[in-house]
């Protein structure tokens, strides 16, 4: 006798269990997490505390969670196209660098000026910047059938080499005692808090515009139609007379676009300068937004949220219990599979089997 | 009759509210070939699937050969003497036919030994086979001769075959009737899927009928007509096409001239040369073997796919070539592929938004935000209109039966009013029912003055339903010749052996 396990497709899926999925997702991330932290020899009450009440209770930490989520929220409502298209770009990260330097590049060549029109410059050159460094993959793809997955992830290194030539080289601040880093933006090239001694920016009201205009693509748009067909059943979106190619390479257009500005907007509102490693693998992290958000644009928004509540935390941990950082993205690894196998779970229910040998 | 080899009792296997089989009884005996028949979806295949294996019935029992046993996998199935010959194949194509008998048999390689064994089967059986080419060389006869050697490599005490007809030629169907004659002869219990009925009176000397899970006849298939038959899978009578009014030919609304196309697939059909017109009023057919190019001329006519050489394509009068399947849409072209899902719908869709597929380009659905109010609307004048049978007021496509959701497809199509209409395979793997009520629904568009094309492997669909009738043969098509003046006979000659070839016989 032998056993084996069957995934039985579910003929329904309730709605209340699609609605509930992902707390109940998170929750059992939780329990191996505090275990985790547990067999490491912490409290891992005190682990909850720091990572989770703290950045939701104390204002300036809140103020924080919503800055971490804002590239969060746009890189990853950008990845959705894609995703969606069943189109893999794994390179939101170089698309990201390409948006700082490029928009960090206005604020260099335009150091010292002001004016209302830098900040609107910046932003287009970090869009146009994410969005032709995507169109790489995508015109690699269609011209030659070349696999997406490899481009995009490989000119993530070419980008970070990029920046570190550029930090390094032409664009190093001669004032800088030789640090690999750019000068310091001037006010008209930085992004300004919304309120008096706050820190958030506009770049958040930028980032929930897009969850706006992604809502109203998906749920209403031909486009949107268009995308989904062309993921789910490609023929179908051949037989509708979508354009494949065309699918193709604007997605990874909005995608990078989308990219582009978060990097943009990180640099001029969170570090005011360009220096290496700004990009704090953000590109990467969005991936699993994307997917704990189940790829909808409402869905990214919150996880976006959840996975900046992690970072936050994350980092007041490594401070006040000396937790590494490491913990943190195995939490969020965790917090992915839990997600995805609930997903399974709700399209199928386990079957134990017994065969015969 | 010689001993009971199986015996089924009180089969019953219910699939939630829906009970695929009810209470089934059958017998099966050595050196008998039993015909089970039944509409799509009456639970012939269920069955199937239970004495293989594949499915545990909820309640009843099997003996095989008196004892009473457990299936719980198809290698029990074929431990116990059962071997299965599916509709669909499961060969590798790019493996030779030896190698692909070889893989299923335990410890087994495609070496000298095995080779001998296989011919001395073939030889046996009559079962002419190349053992050297790769699978995708082939025919589906050929393919299918693979699957039944297979199959009798494992010395099956009963052999199952599922529908083994739907893609042979006469004369291919001819020889395998032969082999399971022999087979038969030699003990063995054949069960013999179809619902073609003459070739079950031809062949079987029991046929058990199957409608909606139960048995509701076990009787001699050659002492009752095939009407009969008939009339007990449906249930009340057999459904004929009604005719439609006389009405006169108008313009030509599809033309091709010299259409020579190169496909993009490695395994596809090379079209050369075609010659095809239909005009407003009209409905011509295409008929042939599987697989020599139909669904090559579907893609070229409707622009999904296929890259045109030479020659043209004119639509409504107008050169579309090379225009896109939206642009011959705008001309009052509408087009239903070979598959329902996954082509002609999206499966995780609502109907409602699987109307946009079609519609989109020329139904005033918005050209940048979709009105949902007029794809609802349409959806619901479809499902009324055509009969469409939904779980729900606006369900997923693929929570359609075939049938239901082949009614939804053709209807949305014809919905939109269409000049030309172009259908590959419009009944296949379609219940009696449904299918005439699309075949109907395709004459009455012809007769309303709309040019009709029928690409279908069903013979008697084409006869049925054609003015004109043109086979297809290895990527040519002949002439389209009047119904009435065509016989069987020489369809079939066409079939096998194209235009060219048919002509020097005749």
């Amino acid at each position: 006798m032998s056993f084996n396990i069957a995934l039985v497709p579910r003929r329904e899926i309730s709605l209340v269990r699609q609605m509930l999925t992902p707390f109940l997702a998170l929750v059992v991330a939780l329990l191996i997490g505090g275990l985790i932290v547990w067999l490491m020899g912490r409290s891992p009450v005190k682990a909850f505390d720091v990572f989770l009440r703290e950045p939701l209770t104390d204002p300036w930490a809140l103020q924080e969670v919503l800055l971490k989520s804002t590239p969060l929220m746009l890189i990853s409502i950008g990845l959705i196209f894609c995703f969606r298209a069943n189109r893999w770009n794994i390179g939101a990260e170089g698309q990201f660098l390409l948006g700082g330097i490029l928009g960090g590049g206005v604020a260099i060549a335009t150091h010292g000026m002001a004016g209302p029109w830098i900040l609107p410059l910046m932003m287009l050159a970090g869009a146009l910047g994410g969005m032709l460094y995507a169109a790489i993959p995508a015109v690699l793809r269609n011209r030659f059938g070349i696999s997406e997955i490899l481009t995009s992830l490989m000119l993530v290194y070419v980008a970070e080499l990029l920046l570190d030539y550029l930090v390094r080289g032409p664009w190093r601040d001669p004032k800088g005692f030789n640090f690999p880093q750019s000068v310091p933006f001037s006010d008209a090239a930085q992004l300004q808090p919304l309120f008096e001694g706050g820190r958030l920016h506009a770049g958040f009201v930028l980032a929930l515009l897009a969850v706006l205009v992604a809502i109203l693509v998906f749920r209403r748009s031909l486009f949107g139609f268009a995308v989904k067909a062309s993921g789910e059943a490609p023929r179908a979106a051949n037989f509708a007379g979508f354009n494949e190619m065309r699918i193709t390479l604007v997605v990874f257009l909005i995608s990078g676009a989308l990219a582009g500005l978060a990097g943009m907007i990180e640099v001029s509102g969170q570090v005011g300068q360009l220096r290496p490693g700004f990009g704090q693998g953000l590109g990467f992290t969005a991936i699993i937004v994307a997917f704990l958000g189940r790829l909808s644009p409402v869905g990214a928004m919150l996880s976006s949220f959840v996975i900046a509540v992690l970072l936050i935390g994350a980092e007041s941990a490594q401070v006040s219990l000396k937790l590494p950082f490491d913990l943190t993205r195995f939490f969020m690894g965790m917090l992915l599979i839990t997600v995805l196998a609930g997903e399974s779970l709700n399209r199928y229910r386990l079957e134990f089997r017994r065969e015969a040998a | 009759m010689g001993p009971e080899r199986i015996r089924l009792a009180g089969i019953t296997k219910a699939f939630g509210a829906l009970k695929a089989n009810d209470h089934v009884d059958l017998t099966l005996h050595a050196g008998e070939i039993h015909a089970l028949l039944g509409e799509n979806g009456a639970g012939k295949s269920t069955l199937m699937k239970i004495l293989y294996g594949l499915l545990r019935p909820d309640s009843g029992e099997i003996r095989i050969n008196g004892q009473r046993v457990t299936l719980p996998s198809p290698r029990a199935a074929r431990a116990q003497g059962i071997g299965m010959v599916f509709q669909h194949f499961s060969l590798f194509e790019d493996f030779t036919a030896l190698e692909n008998i070889a893989i299923p048999l335990d410890g087994r390689t495609a070496d000298a030994t095995l080779r001998a064994e296989v011919e001395a089967k073939a030889r046996h059986f009559g079962l002419a086979i190349a053992l050297d080419r790769p699978v995708h060389t082939l025919s589906a006869g050929e393919r299918q001769r693979i699957e039944i050697l297979r199959a009798l490599m494992q010395e099956p005490q009963v052999l199952i075959l599922d529908e083994p007809t739907s893609v042979l030629t006469p004369d291919e169907a001819e020889a395998l009737f032969a082999t399971l004659e022999t087979l038969a002869a030699e003990g063995a219990g054949i069960l013999f899927i179809s619902h073609k009925l003459e070739e079950v009176r031809r062949l079987c000397s029991r046929a058990t009928i199957l409608r909606g899970g139960k048995v509701v006849a076990e009787t001699d298939p050659r002492a009752v007509s095939a009407a009969d038959l008939a009339a007990l899978m449906v249930g009340e009578g057999v459904l004929d096409l009604r005719p439609v009014a006389e009405h006169a030919l108008g313009e030509p609304l599809l033309e091709l001239h010299g259409l020579s196309v190169a496909t993009e697939g490695v395994h596809g059909v090379t079209l050369r040369d075609i010659d095809l017109t239909v005009r407003a009023g009209e409905v011509v057919a295409i008929a042939g073997v599987a697989g020599n190019g139909q669904s090559e001329l579907y893609a070229a006519m409707s622009g999904e796919g296929g890259r045109v050489l030479s020659g043209e394509i004119r639509i409504a009068g107008q050169d579309v070539t090379r225009r896109d399947i939206n642009a011959r849409r705008m001309l009052g072209a509408a087009f239903v592929p070979e598959a329902r899902l996954g082509q002609a719908t999206l499966p995780q869709g609502p109907l409602s938004e699987n109307v946009i597929l079609s519609w989109h380009a020329t139904g005033s659905l918005g050209r940048w935000l979709l009105d949902t109010v007029r794809t609802g609307a349409v959806a619901r004048k479809v499902i009324e209109r055509f009969d469409v049978r939904t779980p729900s007021p606006d369900p997923q496509a693929a929570q359609l039966s075939g049938g239901n959701l082949q009614k939804y497809v053709v209807g949305r199509e014809i919905e939109r009013q269409p000049r030309l209409m172009i259908v590959d395979q419009p009944s296949w793997g379609v219940d009696a029912r449904a299918a005439t009520h699309i075949r109907q629904t395709l004459l009455d568009l012809a007769a309303s003055g709309a040019a009709v094309l029928v690409i279908s492997q069903d013979l008697d669909e084409a006869m049925a339903m054609a003015d004109r009738i043109a086979v297809m043969h290895g990527g040519h098509l002949s002439a389209a010749r009047p119904v009435p003046a065509l016989s069987r006979a020489e369809i079939g000659l066409l079939m096998v052996q194209g235009e060219n070839a048919a002509r020097g016989a005749a």
